[in-house]
């Protein structure tokens, strides 16, 4: 199972994180940890969930998790962790 | 656990200051696609390129949306087609046609270049070399996709001036032919002194013979992170921006080792390199001007200019190497001019000219880049700049290139649009002095003396 890093970036309001947890638990998606904090007047969040998709059906949950932060008027990415390990550690 | 200011520190890499993977470029050896005619020749290697790399594109773009980080561009190096048309293609016209599969193939497997119209002549050419360059003007005009190079020179062979008068001629008359298109056929042409067999980069990409059969090779780009960076330490020592740079681009090369490796792995192919190179486009904060500006020059071409390119790409080059498992290709920092908005800014000011780029290329990758020159500009003064900039290369045992534009019905003071990635280009002055009895002499400049390095 892959480790996936989901960021939402954009204006602080009600039920953000309610929506992309509603979103998660539809597919199964477990949560283990959110950090949030407040850049430049910017809601910051972050998830870091476990991911049973590969392939096409991750990057559909990829294209499907964009859409949803178009609709609260948010932006929503989702990542394999991977790059930030690879950025961030030796 | 990955902490919040990490995460948002990457994304904001990529969104506001244009990280990207420049290129992924599989390089596939031709020489097995030899056939008894050049019929023969030209459909084995379109079935080998499209069999190869039919996957190249669409991986690609799915590594670019896992990751979320922009992969631009997608393309293919090949074996010297000098090489591999040697027994089959007995004139330029048999060249043409194997640029037009070669394009074809590119169309195929979606790739926006595919480089290795080839020739290596550092110290003579045989019959299909010769063949072959001659065909450049022509094959560069009737294909899109198709990068042709020429290696003129080497360290150890010296260089050869024959080779470097007949591509001052074919750089007019690619430039004559491609007139109607800004001249854009000379965009898609390079000379080398000393070219590397992995160089993922475009126009001088070519498989080497020394190469594997098939190779995934990979161009990392990132002057903006390296800007921003810098903004960050300004007025301090030369040591603190000397770390600023070296850890920057750590950062950035972590994420072309990431992608080379799952190209790779998902492609079956083996990793070949990584290039460390500040490659510029001309979006605003994509700049490598921009980066000596930030260093503390008023212009790029301000004195001091050579010293501080000097020192961006050797910490480029000791941040890099340590993020990857293997380095290769052209790394340091790229100065093409039209590619690069704040080096347009500094040559239509005034404050940057031919002879300082050919300076600054003593120090840094590559050479002379996309410049463009006044059309009438003799074929002799042409090879004049190429034989001066490959002298360099051969001394300094580096690669050393030139990329230049003749833009025909377009004089000094004028600009030049050729689109895209390779952006717009002001012409610039060319010294009006002959060189014509120094290039017409014939032969080749011996290699330098290995010793004795004053």
């Amino acid at each position: 199972m892959k480790k996936i890093v989901i960021t939402v970036v954009g204006k602080d309001q009600v039920g953000i994180i309610g929506k992309v947890c509603t979103f998660l638990a539809d597919r199964s998606i477990n949560i283990l940890d959110i950090t949030q904090t407040i850049v430049a007047g910017y809601f910051n969040m972050m998830m870091i969930v476990e991911a049973e998709q590969t392939g096409d059906e991750f990057i559909k949950m990829v294209d499907d998790l964009k859409a949803l932060g178009e609709t609260i008027g948010v932006v929503i990415q989702a990542q394999n962790e991977d790059i930030f390990n690879m950025m961030h550690r030796i | 656990m990955l902490n919040i200011n990490e995460v948002i520190e990457t994304n904001q890499m990529i969104h506001e200051m244009n990280l990207d993977v420049r290129t992924i470029t599989m390089g596939i050896s031709l020489l097995d696609c030899v056939g008894k005619d050049l019929e023969e020749t030209r459909e084995k290697i379109y079935t080998k390129i499209t069999t190869c790399a039919k996957d190249l594109v669409s991986t690609g773009e799915e590594i670019s949306r896992e990751y979320g980080v922009p992969i631009v561009n997608k393309r293919i190096s090949i074996t010297p087609i000098a090489l591999v048309g040697n027994s089959v293609a007995s004139c330029p016209k048999d060249f043409v046609k194997i640029a037009q599969t070669l394009d074809e193939a590119a169309k195929t497997v979606g790739v926006n270049f595919i480089g290795g119209y080839s020739a290596l002549v550092s110290k003579g050419m045989t019959r299909a070399d010769e063949n072959l360059i001659r065909s450049i003007p022509e094959a560069l005009s009737v294909t899109e996709r198709v990068c042709s190079s020429v290696n003129v020179g080497s360290t150890k062979t010296g260089i050869n001036m024959d080779a470097v008068k007949l591509i001052g001629e074919m750089i007019k008359e690619t430039a004559f032919l491609t007139k109607d298109n800004d001249c854009l056929g000379c965009a898609k042409f390079v000379v080398f002194t000393n070219a590397p067999d992995d160089n993922p980069f475009m126009a001088g990409a070519f498989h080497g013979v020394t190469e594997a059969d098939t190779i995934i090779n990979v161009g990392v780009s990132g002057p903006g992170v390296v800007k921003r960076a810098l903004e960050t330490v300004r007025g301090q020592s030369f040591e603190i921006l000397c770390e600023t740079i070296k850890k920057t681009a750590f950062k950035v090369t972590r994420v072309g080792q990431l992608v080379a490796q799952e190209a790779s792995r998902r492609l079956g192919v083996p990793f070949g390199i990584i290039d460390l190179s500040l490659a510029p486009t001309p979006a605003i904060g994509d700049s490598v001007g921009e980066i000596l500006e930030e260093i503390g020059l008023e212009y790029a071409g301000a004195p001091g200019t050579t010293a501080a390119l000097a020192l961006l790409n050797d910490q480029v080059k000791k941040g890099g190497v340590m993020a990857s498992s293997y380095v290769g290709g052209l790394s340091g920092a790229f100065i093409p001019v039209s590619e690069d908005q704040r080096m347009i800014d500094a040559v239509e000011a005034g404050a940057l000219t031919i002879e300082k780029l050919e300076a600054m290329t003593c120090v840094c990758s590559v050479g002379l880049d996309m410049i463009a020159i006044p059309g009438d500009t003799k074929a002799t003064t042409i090879s004049g700049i190429i034989a001066d900039e490959m002298a360099l290369g051969m001394v300094n045992q580096k690669t050393t290139a030139v990329r230049i534009i003749p833009v025909i019905g377009k004089g000094v003071g004028e600009r030049v649009h050729f689109g895209g990635l390779l952006g717009y280009a002001p012409i610039m002055p060319v010294n009006q002095y002959s060189c014509d009895a120094f290039i017409n002499r014939g032969g080749r400049i011996p290699a330098p003396i290995h010793s004795f390095k004053n």
